[in-house]
């Protein structure tokens, strides 16, 4: 245990000083973390799910609150909880319904009206393949078939104790086991998404299209490449990306794998877009309702495409989608970073003497990290599972999560 | 190194149960060291690994050594003082563990226990990859002791940064350090690279902005190796002839500012060792540049882009509150939790507010502000570029403006408040005032309605005796109760309650008392900004330096000697009368000075030719200066516009006579004659010039007397006309 205490409190150090950059590299470091601390927690022999639920809520409440503004976290968080979730949803029916046939003919008398909705329970939610109606479904219904399935083995007889505590030993394993491998997945999933969503790239670029995008993008770089790879002859724009010219990283990047590139100012953005068949460009989160954050200054590119009606295509992995909509309080949307990245600070120190005039500052430099686009002004998102509507977001976001996830904060009351 | 004997521990601690899963846990324990090494250097891994291989060791001094936050560090030791609602050391500490510093030894001389305290409480202890250890010496009055403790110990073996407590900094260290060590490996005796940083490109700015002395240094520019380190410049500088000879690239700056941050090597604390001498860090500096023997070198490392600064003084500390709030510290900045501070939440325009603020709708919150958790702010209240701490009460109709709060500060209705700072504890009644620069240190009561006068310190600690002053003054004993309160019901004004009554009714504190050179200077460190007639003689101040740069004090100033040099040159070239004046004129809007300056610099030239032209008895001295008021006379003629400008030019001569022109003393009344028949000078001026002198000293009135009977002549003259 004071081990992945260690673990977490380095990680959460780093997420607290900013040392982590990026939605991707978060979203990995946040999945092996929650492994490791998947596999050390120690479980009860009742309700485990639960436990382990309670612990990686509690985990991820301390990760989202030290970056609030990467969101990735919560999402990485929230996708383990649900895989939790899912898990034992599974193993519970697996094993409800070799209980429920024993408890029909044990108990029938003792309490049948329990055992048998909790059997139904049960069986409904077997049957269901995890969507949009888990949402809609009321928590107690779950906890309920939980309670009931408790119920049901404990009030099962002496005898069938010793194998009941056996049976138990090996469904901790195998939740446990289940739900790392899922994690496992989830890293994996991470990890390729470039790959993933760069498949896609023949069917959205095509010969002699000229694409614009801005500032840099892992996503992105493999998106262009991929399609440069299958032989298809295209140019791209790229917006520098003020104030940290990430353009300029990109625009090498795309040389050096012979691509036709011509780097722009942001300011020549609207100048352009008329010549430009395509916007692509990353994504810092998506958000519930199909809004996008994304660096700084795609909000403009995204006016200016929807101005000459050029489609604004916005990458990102499943990672970045986030269960929650940008009007929640709980969503930080921005960040103010150094004016020094705008500004030489020996140049203007004079305008930062203090100890002259009124000694209030007149100069006030703001450094805004990214932008709101919203869903209206997208065209298409790519992600690993393919081409989605804004407004099909929600649908996403019921696959991937649980409704009852999406506040990670835990009541004081609990 | 760490993570991986942590890793090591896990598994085992696992394998009796899990021996299924501990494959896995090998696997998970592994990745992320791995991920998280190649992170944080991005593209130069290898170089942080290179850094990682030798673990970065950090002496943190936590004691500024001086007097300047007094009275506030009687009672507390500064590196514990807030700075936008986190104690400095923090920002420190912080600062440190992301320059991938493994080890920090923290240096406590005065109020270690407090330190000791506040760090056992902290997070930075029990860190599996920054440790921190206090070390504690009671004895030590001065940075250089401190070093000599470390030293003898054997603390340290290898590269440290030294680095005072105060110092807030968000500056990459990777590159500094390879510098540094690239240099050792090439020259052992590179012992030391400090960090400095371009800034303050105006004159005054240096000072107006931290607080500090002009700093001048000389750098060779190709090897970045500091040659002339000067921290108390007051007027001139001069430079040796053989300095420049030996150094065949130097550039010299006074815009650059000392970080205070500095790569040493281990020699460095022998260096302190051996040299008893040495008490503040910088003069390790002036000793090894001073030093040719020991063959040492210092290097210096410019930041551009990157922040650093250290809490010197009020000024700087004001300023540096300001820079945090701009964020130019970032990720050091209120709402991102670095150290132990709270959650806190950044709103537009710069204003912070951590959770449970209480603030009336009424209240205004201004731009650049930080308001701590737990704080109510009454009706009608303005808070202005003010920090305001934890747990404060504001009452109603207050006014806050550019005003340092910290923790639990009562303020009570309709009290103003103006650049000051409050610490914590404090109590103002409904009523009072602070004026611009006021510092009441811990749990100092104001009583109602009283004006608390600019720049005064308050404190419950008496004002020490001046001869155990400087290096005892953050000594005082904890414990003491020194808590006097006093309730001057009467309103006595015996002298011995003078001070007391000062800050009223109920009120407790001693105000203390300044010496004269305290008064002088201290608008210069305080938080408020400096007064504007300050200013203007800090620039006036700041251009005389500059005029006088370049020559010694007994010439003339530069704008005679112009003069004098054009007049000559166009003696020599026979340079038209009109295209001299242009000359001139120009020269005296360059220096912007009036016709009467003109008159006496151009007559004083004139003189000069006069005497500088061969001549072998007063007679022909006289002739010559005949010959060259008749030729050139006509010069003068645009700046005497008026009696004053001619007086001035006979003032000059005097001083000339005295002076420089001996020769012509003799001769005063017949150069005034000659000037006044020329029509270069009328009588009036004489006369006048002559009644001004009445009261002067009889040393001045030699030449008055000399022209007696001239005087005479033309008061008789004027009578006879009228």
């Amino acid at each position: 245990m004071p081990d992945t205490h260690a673990l977490v409190n380095d990680f959460l150090n780093k997420l607290k000083k900013r040392k982590i950059e990026g939605s991707k590299a978060t979203a990995k470091l946040t999945a092996e973390l929650l492994r490791s601390v998947i596999s050390q927690q120690r479980l009860p022999n009742v309700n485990q799910a639960g436990a382990l639920i309670h612990a990686i809520k509690a985990i991820g409440e301390q990760l989202t609150a030290a970056n609030p503004v990467e969101v990735a976290v919560g999402n990485v968080v929230r996708r383990v909880l649900h895989i939790i979730r899912e898990e034992d949803v599974s193993l519970t029916a697996a094993s409800i319904g070799g209980l429920s046939l024993q408890g029909l003919s044990d108990d029938e008398e003792d309490n049948p009206l329990v055992s048998a909705a909790a059997a139904a329970a049960a069986a409904r939610i077997t049957l269901r393949p995890p969507s949009l109606q888990t949402i809609l479904e009321d928590m107690p219904a779950h906890s309920a078939s939980a309670a009931a399935a408790q119920h049901s083995s404990s009030s099962a007889g002496d005898s069938e104790d010793k194998t009941k505590s056996t049976d138990k030993n090996s469904r901790s394993r195998k939740l446990k086991h289940n739900v790392i491998e899922a994690v496992n997945e989830l890293i994996q999933d991470i990890a390729t998404c470039h790959e993933q969503i760069a498949e896609q790239a023949v069917e959205h670029i095509h010969h002699n299209e000229v694409i614009l995008t801005l500032g840099s993008s892992g996503t992105v770089i493999e998106f262009l490449c991929a399609a440069k790879e299958k032989k298809r002859s295209f140019r791209v724009f790229v917006a520098e990306g003020a104030p940290r010219y990430q353009g300029h990283i990109l625009a090498k990047e795309l040389v050096a794998r012979g691509l036709q590139t011509t780097v722009i100012t942001d300011s020549a953005v609207f100048a352009m877009i008329s010549r430009v068949n395509m916007v692509i460009v990353g994504a810092h989160a998506v958000m519930a309702n199909g809004g996008v954050i994304t660096p700084v200054g795609l909000n403009m590119v995204a006016l200016a495409a929807q101005r000459h009606a050029v489609p604004f295509v916005v990458l990102a992995g499943i990672h970045k989608l986030c269960p929650l909509y940008p009007h929640n309080p709980e969503v930080l949307l921005n960040e103010l970073k150094s004016p020094s990245e705008l500004l030489n600070f020996g140049e203007l120190s004079d305008c930062m003497d203090f100890g002259t005039g009124t000694g209030s500052p007149l100069l006030h430099v703001v450094n805004p990290a990214f932008d709101y686009v919203p869903p209206k002004l997208v065209s298409l998102f790519i992600t690993d599972m393919g081409g989605h509507n804004p407004s099909y977001m929600y649908r996403l976001i019921a696959d991937y999560y649980s409704a009852d996830d999406l506040v990670l904060q835990q009541r004081p009351a609990s | 190194m760490l993570l991986s004997r942590v890793s090591f521990e896990s598994s085992e601690d696992v394998e009796d149960e899990h021996v299924v899963e501990s494959s896995i846990l090998a696997v998970v324990k592994n990745k992320p060291t791995e991920t998280m090494g190649a992170k944080k250097g991005g593209k130069t891994v290898d170089d942080v690994e290179d850094i990682l291989h030798v673990p970065l060791k950090a002496i943190l001094l936590a004691d500024s050594f001086d007097t300047k936050f007094c009275p506030i560090t009687l009672e507390r030791p500064k590196v514990l003082l807030p700075i936008v609602n986190t104690p400095m050391i923090d920002y420190t500490l912080a600062w440190l563990e992301s320059a991938n510093v493994v080890e920090v030894l923290v240096v406590c001389c005065s109020h270690s226990k407090q330190i000791v305290d506040y760090l056992d409480k902290s997070k930075w202890v029990n860190r599996p990859e920054f440790s921190v250890t206090t070390i504690e010496s009671h004895y030590c009055t001065s940075a250089g002791e401190a070093l000599r403790l470390i030293y003898q110990n054997n603390l340290i073996n290898g590269d440290f940064i030294l680095i005072s407590g105060d110092t807030v900094s968000n500056m990459v260290l990777t590159e500094a350090l390879e510098e540094h060590k690239q240099r050792r490996q090439k020259d052992s005796k590179a012992v030391m690279t400090m960090v400095i940083k371009q800034s303050k490109p105006s004159q005054i700015t240096r000072q107006t902005r931290l607080g500090t002395d002009a700093l001048f240094i000389a750098i060779d520019s190709s090897t970045k190796q500091l040659l002339y380190y000067n921290d108390s410049l007051k007027r001139s500088l001069s430079l040796d002839k053989t300095f420049l000879a030996e150094n065949s690239s130097v550039s010299s700056h006074n815009d650059k500012q000392d970080c205070y941050i500095d790569i040493c090597s281990y020699e460095v604390l022998s260096l302190f060792n051996e040299n008893f001498d040495y008490g503040h860090l910088r003069d390790l500096v002036k000793g090894v540049l001073g030093d040719e023997v020991s063959g040492c070198k210092i290097y210096t490392h410019e930041i551009h882009s990157d922040y650093a600064a250290r809490v010197d003084n009020f000024r700087s500390y004001d300023s540096i509150s300001k820079d945090i709030i701009q964020r130019w510290t970032y990720p050091f900045v209120p709402d991102v939790q670095f150290s132990t501070n709270h959650p806190t939440n950044r709103e537009r325009q710069g204003i912070y507010r951590a959770s449970e603020i209480s603030q009336s709708c009424s209240a205004e919150i201004g731009p650049f502000t930080y308001i701590g958790k737990g704080t109510s702010i009454g009706d009608k209240t303005v808070v202005l570029n003010s920090v305001i701490g934890d747990g404060c009460k504001i009452g109603g109709g207050v006014l806050i403006d550019g005003c340092y709060i910290w923790n639990n500060v009562t303020i009570e209705d309709g009290c103003k408040l103006k650049q000051a700072i409050l610490c914590d504890g404090v109590v103002m009644r409904s009523g009072s005032v602070l004026e611009p620069g006021v510092v009441l240190s811990s749990n100092v009561v104001v009583g109602p309605k009283i004006v608390v006068p600019a720049y005064s310190k308050v404190s419950l600690q008496p004002q020490p005796v001046e001869q155990d002053s400087d290096d005892e003054l953050e000594y005082a004993d904890d414990n003491s109760e020194t808590l006097h309160t006093v309730n001057t019901v009467e309103n006595g004004y015996s002298s011995s309650e003078r001070e007391l009554s000062e800050i009223g009714i109920g009120g407790r504190g001693f105000v203390w008392s300044k010496s004269e050179v305290d008064r002088e200077e201290e608008w210069r460190h305080s938080v408020a900004p400096i007064p504007e007639s300050k200013l203007i003689e800090l620039t006036h101040k700041v251009f005389d330096e500059q005029d006088s740069d370049d020559e010694s004090d007994e010439e003339p100033p530069t704008f005679e000697k112009e003069i004098e040099a054009t007049f000559l040159r166009g003696v020599r070239k026979k340079i038209k009368e009109e295209d001299i004046l242009l000359e001139i004129n120009s020269l005296r809007f360059l220096y912007n000075m009036a016709s009467e300056n003109c008159a006496s610099a151009l007559f004083y030239a004139m003189m000069k030719l006069a005497l500088d032209s061969p001549h072998n008895s007063p007679a022909n001295l006289v002739k010559n200066a005949n010959d060259v008021i008749t030729r050139w006379g006509s010069l003068l003629k645009p700046y005497l516009r008026g009696i004053d400008d001619e007086i001035e030019v006979i003032m000059k001569f005097e001083e000339m006579c005295t002076e420089n022109g001996k020769e012509f003393a003799p001769l005063f009344v017949q150069i005034m004659h000659l000037l006044y028949d020329k029509d270069i000078i009328q009588e009036e001026a004489f006369l006048n010039w002559a009644n001004e002198k009445e009261q002067a000293d009889e040393s001045d009135k030699v030449f008055v007397k000399q022209s007696e009977t001239f005087i005479q002549w033309l008061n008789e003259a004027s009578e006879e006309e009228d």
